[in-house]
């Protein structure tokens, strides 16, 4: 292994952070407080509580897989592509690394920064509403777990896009509606049950359950389903990137 | 003399079936400054970026010191440093941050001493703490060598170094080349300035349609293959050249003012006596007498000329 190559890529994407701390770390702290704002202090206000939350501490999971998820994709996705972008991707293709050294730095780095965004929208929350954290360590295994494989999906996405609307592309069309219409700001008993059934097939609601689980006991789905979900995500992801790395895809003629 | 780069029968044919690299057999020696020289679409960069391993070969091989460019890829990549043709930068980052990235990513620990002689060598340093996007077309240039000299490679990949640089540049170019060849840095560049090439290389490869056209010493190629020209100013013009000169490789420019000789320069008897006797002795009378060593360039389309 290769520490000094993995080293200098992440600090690399660590630096472009620290360049761009407005976009990534402060635009996000932004919208979540809109978030609590409109959804915690306007709407909530009229809703008491969902399964014996009160509404404003019940949003708090679903928030932060949004931004873990939006935030993983992106800074992954940006990562990998800008050097095939600006033609520097030479550099990476030209020194003694494997393919897996440059993953382990760029998806390190992306789920580094979506795992400091997470954390600092639960400090946010913490001003707005009581918080209770059940399973500290599931918890933490889910924000974990939730970060590395979309910066690896993000990663995914990087390699195949060749221009900027195809990076986009994922993010907005599939995941956003998937998160928001996966429980972020409900609890799926709330829908007529024609919708509960179909909200079934949204891998993101077993998401965002299991992470809501393990701050207050209450789930929408079985927690161990869940963990089953994550992990098949994270095997996925994992599978497609040995692909690319096997044939090169998009990166290697 | 030492193979430091053994390239044996690479070829690349790319996805869309077009046949970059044919059977392409070189060896590169060490410490020497090798010019690669071919028109556009030549194969030069393919070459270049196949044992860089930015390209995959389908076929062949090429050994970097002995190792496989595939099988030993950390070997044989940490030992070369590579400049591309454009200038692919980053825009935000630094000058000292981007070489020593470099340098990282090339599996080495940190050393500011020898980042700084480095940038000191290629007039970088006052600009060390300035954004990439900065710097004008030249220094980028610069900058681009500096990165691939971060790691200390053996091998030096200069692909097109003085596209689009003026001629000062230049010339700072070609210093920072030799010392780095002085040094025991191999280099191999890519150009189709031909002067360039004359100028520099110790020896030179022609490449064209994929494939090596012919590798030589630069001087042994310029003797070899240059050919010796004598042109003299008639001070009558003829209409066309008389039979009694048929025996000579002769011909007549410029409305038949010049008479133009060819000569082979390093044969013993190169017939200028003779055809002088001759002119004499028919009264043809000359104002002035010229000759001229045809340059690599005359070389260069000759044999690109009898390829296609």
């Amino acid at each position: 292994m290769n520490i000094h190559s993995i080293k200098a890529i992440y600090n690399f994407e660590m630096a472009r952070t620290r360049r761009t701390v407005l976009q990534s770390i402060v635009s996000p702290v932004i919208s979540t407080s809109l978030y609590f704002v409109v959804f915690g202090a306007a709407i909530g206000s009229r809703i008491t509580s969902v399964e014996g939350v009160s509404y404003g501490a019940f949003i708090v999971p679903g928030l932060m897989i949004l931004s873990l998820m939006t935030q993983s994709i992106s800074n992954a996705s940006f990562g990998i592509y800008f050097p095939k972008f600006t033609g520097t991707i030479y550099e990476l293709l030209s020194a003694p690394v494997s393919y897996f050294e440059i993953m382990l730095g760029y998806v390190g780095a992306a789920a580094t920064k979506s795992l400091i965004v997470g954390s600092i929208i639960l400090i946010t929350a913490a001003f707005f509403v009581d918080l209770q954290i059940m399973h500290p360590f599931w918890m933490v295994w889910f924000l974990l777990m939730t970060a590395i494989t979309f910066s690896l999906f993000g990663f995914i996405i990087g390699i195949w896009a060749d221009n900027f609307e195809k990076l986009q592309l994922i993010p907005l069309l599939i995941v956003t509606p998937l998160v928001f219409l996966g429980g972020s700001f409900y609890s799926i008993s709330m829908l007529p049950d024609l919708w509960q059934k179909i909200t079934l097939l949204n891998p993101v609601l077993y998401l965002i359950s299991g992470f809501r689980w393990s701050f207050y006991g209450v789930s929408d789905v079985s927690v161990s389903v869940s963990l089953i979900m994550i992990t098949g995500f994270l095997v996925g992801c994992s599978a497609i990137i040995w692909w690319i790395f096997k044939t090169g895809y998009q990166i290697k003629q | 003399m030492n193979s430091i780069i053994s390239i044996q029968n690479l070829s690349k044919v790319y996805d869309n079936g077009y046949k970059a690299l044919n059977q392409v057999s070189l060896q590169i020696r060490e410490a020497e400054i090798l010019a690669l020289l071919g028109p556009n679409g030549a194969g030069k960069t393919t070459l270049i970026s196949t044992i860089c391993g930015i390209v995959n070969p389908t076929s062949g091989s090429v050994l970097v010191a002995g190792y496989d460019i595939i099988r030993d890829y950390r070997k044989t990549r940490s030992l070369i440093g590579l400049v591309p043709q454009e200038l692919h930068t980053e825009a935000f980052e630094t000058v000292w941050a981007t070489v020593s990235f470099s340098r990282g990513l090339f599996g080495l620990p940190p050393n500011a001493a020898y980042i700084e002689r480095v940038l000191r060598d290629l007039s970088l340093w006052d600009k060390r703490d300035t954004k990439i996007m900065q710097l004008s077309g030249g220094m980028k240039r610069r900058l681009l060598i500096a990165k691939a000299l971060s790691h200390e490679p053996r091998v030096l990949f200069l692909d097109e170094p003085t596209a689009g640089v003026d001629v000062e540049l230049r010339k700072d170019m070609w210093q920072v080349v030799e010392r780095l060849r002085q040094s025991g840095v191999t280099i191999i560049l890519t150009t189709h300035y031909i002067e360039e090439a004359e100028e520099i290389a110790d020896r030179i490869a022609i490449i064209n349609g994929g494939e090596i056209k012919l590798v030589e010493n630069k001087d042994e190629l310029m003797r070899k293959l240059g050919k010796k020209q004598m042109t003299l100013d008639l001070k009558q013009p003829m209409a066309k050249l008389p039979e009694w000169l048929s025996e000579f490789s002769l011909s007549l420019q410029n409305d038949g003012t010049q008479l133009v000789y060819q000569y082979d320069a390093t044969h013993s008897h190169t017939g200028i006596a003779s055809l002088m006797q001759l002119l004499s002795d028919h009264g043809v009378q000359f104002k002035d007498l010229a000759t001229h060593q045809s340059s690599l360039e005359d070389i260069f389309v000759d044999l690109i000329k009898e390829a296609s």
